[in-house]
């Protein structure tokens, strides 16, 4: 195993040091550090962050190898500074059993350029009917401790309560995908003015936010771990803050895109901005970023969803939902929050790798950058900039909504174990 | 003008203006016996229609015949797009067989602007209704249908009344005669008027009555009674009470005032038969202008290289379709 000696990096942005990573763990932190043998990494400039944990990817395989592989999916990972992955349940088949988990688990192994953690359903192949196996799934290879039917909301409350309570056994949490589906049949973009004015179906802020508020009340009578994927509104910020006042075991996250895009974009009828939840307004955005600054919503989670050209390149009713944005989050949560002054990167580190690290329950991320603790980290350019290629994706799909936007920082390198995964911004 | 009409909200009030002035003088031609044009000898007008519609489609067939275009019609039905052929690759093969403009009728809110806009093809492109989003040609023979009426439309009041939600005809309406000057209110149970229409600039009521006496114009749109089982309304007895066209509401109308529909109705439903046969219903003149309309539409956009015939069109509309914003 090689040993990395990285010169000058700005630990959480702080002063610069040395790292000396050696045996797959951060052997010596402190300034002017030398070592023999050890492959020099010049980190001038560079914020050195703990490798960033992803709570929300969609791997896609098994099912849709010709949108993702775990391989390709994670490569992109790797190039987006993060040492682990929840993969997503909603694959073909669905990863509602041990089999299923252990395979993607497997996958992620085999492919090696970041842990896989697989999230496991809440209920049979996603229907909303009866519990999956969670204990199996809990009990596997894969050890899962996140379940979810992501896609699709958990939406009748005797099932939701008794996913919460069950997952008690194995200290799991459950991942709500808060869609009243009752209310968004057929929706295509958030309800507001320019939902009547485009023709396209509304998707009303309350069709989440009522999900959230019962899920918050369930989680607290029940005494459950609560995670709330994906937020999009104010309104859903102001009940998650309610709850967290109260002290209730509830986290949420933010994505990426929910941080600096809104419906406007809509306008173009171009389907690379149809996601759900949908892109919503600049007042949402706002109470997003504050949300998120405060620590109301505690992740960014990136809810990668990668499709093939033809399920984007058509009309907007017809296309898939869903963004890619592993190669994209962490610049965009410099863009949104870092420049806008709203989060150091002591916070990026918190909201990016230690809160979902411990939500997710995988004790070898997310932690502090100190003598001893596991070598997982990235070195990150603030000072770079970008204008984005769609072609730059090593994703097998193309459809980042950033393309030809322009984004600061650069990931310069990423270490899993202290194994380089990605250097010079390269994949190793 | 512009290349392509997408949306009422394209035109300027110059560009409205130029349009019905040109379909007036297009108009006269529906009453010769000889109904036809050199003006766009030569070029390929093809209609694409996603969705089924003959009155759209026959009205802009006969507009482009009596341009002397050639017509192409391309239907979802009885083609490869019933075997779920794609947008992309329709519009790829109508580029390749050199469409000069493409009439698109799609069930998707957006279609024509994407057909316009993603680089398939460059053929000029007309909105024929796009889901519930926009049908500009209906609203410009709409508005050339008051105008010949009511002469200019600055100040008049347009009541527009029923589903204005799913209704294509409603919004682009809604855009073209508050371009055009006119004072608009949307009228139907709140369930039929779209979230946010606040911000539409244009006023909103739910009481029927309370409008007609003082309309100029009022438009019935058509209520599908498929509605009444997504609880829009509870019925159709409950809805022609309350929205219902009839005898009794047409008598607190003034004398002037004008009865429309875009078709087909439901007699009985949002209209009674006594109404829409009746004196100020000019339902049928709306057919006769939509040719009319469909025409200028046609003429302006693709900028007819040969000049109108002289006495049948003044150069003045020809010369100015190459060069108006």
């Amino acid at each position: 195993m090689s040993s990395y000696l990285i010169k000058g990096a700005r630990v959480l942005g702080g002063e610069p040091a040395d790292l000396l990573l050696r045996d797959g763990v951060v052997a010596e932190v402190g300034p002017g550090l030398s070592a023999q043998g050890a492959e020099v990494v010049d980190a001038e400039g560079l914020v050195a962050l703990p490798g960033l944990v992803d709570l929300h990817t969609h791997l896609r395989e098994p099912g849709r190898e010709d949108a993702e592989t775990v391989d390709t999916g994670t490569q992109a990972a790797a190039l987006g500074g993060f040492t682990a992955v929840h993969a997503m349940a909603n694959t073909d088949p669905v990863a509602d059993t041990a089999g299923v988990v252990e395979q993607v688990w497997r996958l992620g192994r085999e492919a090696g350029h970041c842990d896989v953690a697989p999230v496991g359903a809440v209920t049979v192949g996603l229907a909303g009917e009866q519990l999956a196996e969670l204990g199996a799934m809990a009990d596997s290879a894969a050890r899962v401790r996140v379940f979810s039917d992501d896609g699709k909301c958990v939406s009748d409350a005797v099932l939701m309560r008794r996913a919460l309570e069950y997952v008690k056994a194995f200290d799991g949490v459950v991942a709500q995908h808060a869609q009243e589906p009752r209310l968004t049949e057929d929706a295509q973009m958030n309800e507001g003015e320019l939902s009547g004015r485009l023709g396209l179906r509304g998707w009303p802020a309350v069709a989440e936010e009522a999900v959230i508020a019962r899920d918050c009340l369930l989680a607290a009578h029940v005494g459950s771990r609560l995670h709330v994927c994906h937020v999009s509104t104010a309104g859903s910020v102001e009940i998650i803050r309610w709850a967290k006042s109260k002290g209730w075991p509830v986290t949420a996250e933010v994505t990426p895109h929910h941080l600096l895009l809104t419906d406007e974009l809509a306008t173009t009828y171009d389907p690379m901005y149809k996601v759900n939840p949908p892109l919503r307004s600049a007042a949402d955005v706002e109470a997003l970023r504050a949300g998120l600054a405060d620590g109301t919503i505690d992740v960014v989670a990136t809810d990668h969803a990668p499709h093939p050209h033809e399920d984007k390149d058509c009309e907007w009713q017809a296309a898939a939902f869903g963004m890619l944005g592993l190669q994209t989050a962490l610049s965009v949560v410099q863009a949104t929050m870092v420049d806008a002054g709203l989060l150091a990167w002591g916070g990026v580190a918190d909201r990016m790798a230690t809160s979902p690290a411990r939500i997710g329950r995988l004790a070898g991320h997310g932690r502090p950058l100190a003598e001893g603790e596991p070598a997982n980290l990235v070195l990150y350019d603030p000072a770079a900039s970008r204008v984005v290629e769609p072609a730059e994706m090593v994703s097998l799909s193309r459809n980042t909504p950033y393309a030809g936007r322009e984004l600061p920082g650069r990931v310069v390198a990423t270490f899993l174990r202290g194994n380089a995964t990605v250097l010079d911004g390269k994949l190793q | 003008m512009r290349r392509h009409l997408l949306s009422a909200a394209d035109l300027t009030r110059s560009d409205a203006e130029l349009i019905l002035e040109t379909a007036e003088e297009l108009r006269s031609l529906a009453d010769r016996p000889i109904k036809k044009l050199p003006a766009l000898r030569g070029r390929t007008i093809v209609n694409l229609f996603f969705e089924d519609s003959t009155r759209t489609r026959i009205s802009f067939e006969a507009a482009a015949k009596r341009l002397s275009a050639d017509v192409i019609n391309f239907s979802a039905k009885g083609s490869s797009l019933s075997k779920g052929e794609s947008l992309k690759d329709t519009a790829l093969t109508l580029e390749a067989m050199g469409a000069d403009a493409v009439v698109v009728r799609h069930w998707a809110s957006g279609a024509p602007h994407l057909l316009a806009n993603a680089g398939w093809s460059r053929s000029s492109v007309i909105n024929a209704g796009d889901g519930t989003h926009e049908h500009p040609t209906q609203a410009l023979l709409d508005a050339f249908t008051m105008w010949r009426h009511l002469g200019d439309l600055d100040g008049r009041r347009v009541a527009i009344v029923g589903d204005v939600l799913h209704s294509r005809v409603a919004r682009s309406n809604a855009l073209l005669l508050k371009t055009l000057g006119a004072e608009v209110t949307l009228v139907g149970p709140p369930t039929l008027l779209p979230y946010g229409v606040e911000g539409w600039d244009v006023a909103t009521s739910y009481d029927l009555d309370a409008v007609l006496p003082k309309a100029d114009v009022v438009m019935m749109l058509r209520v599908q009674r498929e509605r009444m089982n997504a609880a829009f309304f509870p019925t159709v007895r409950e809805y022609s009470r309350r929205y219902g066209l009839n005898g009794r509401r047409m008598a607190a109308l003034q004398d002037h005032t004008l009865v429309m529909h875009p078709g087909p109705m439901n007699r009985g439903m949002e209209i009674t038969a006594d109404v829409a046969d009746s004196e100020r219903s000019v339902i049928v003149e709306q057919v006769t202008n939509g040719v009319a309309v469909r025409m200028a539409v046609l003429y302006l956009l693709l900028g007819g290289s040969e000049p109108a015939h002289a006495e049948d069109v003044p150069g003045s509309a020809g010369a100015r379709a190459g060069g108006e914003q």
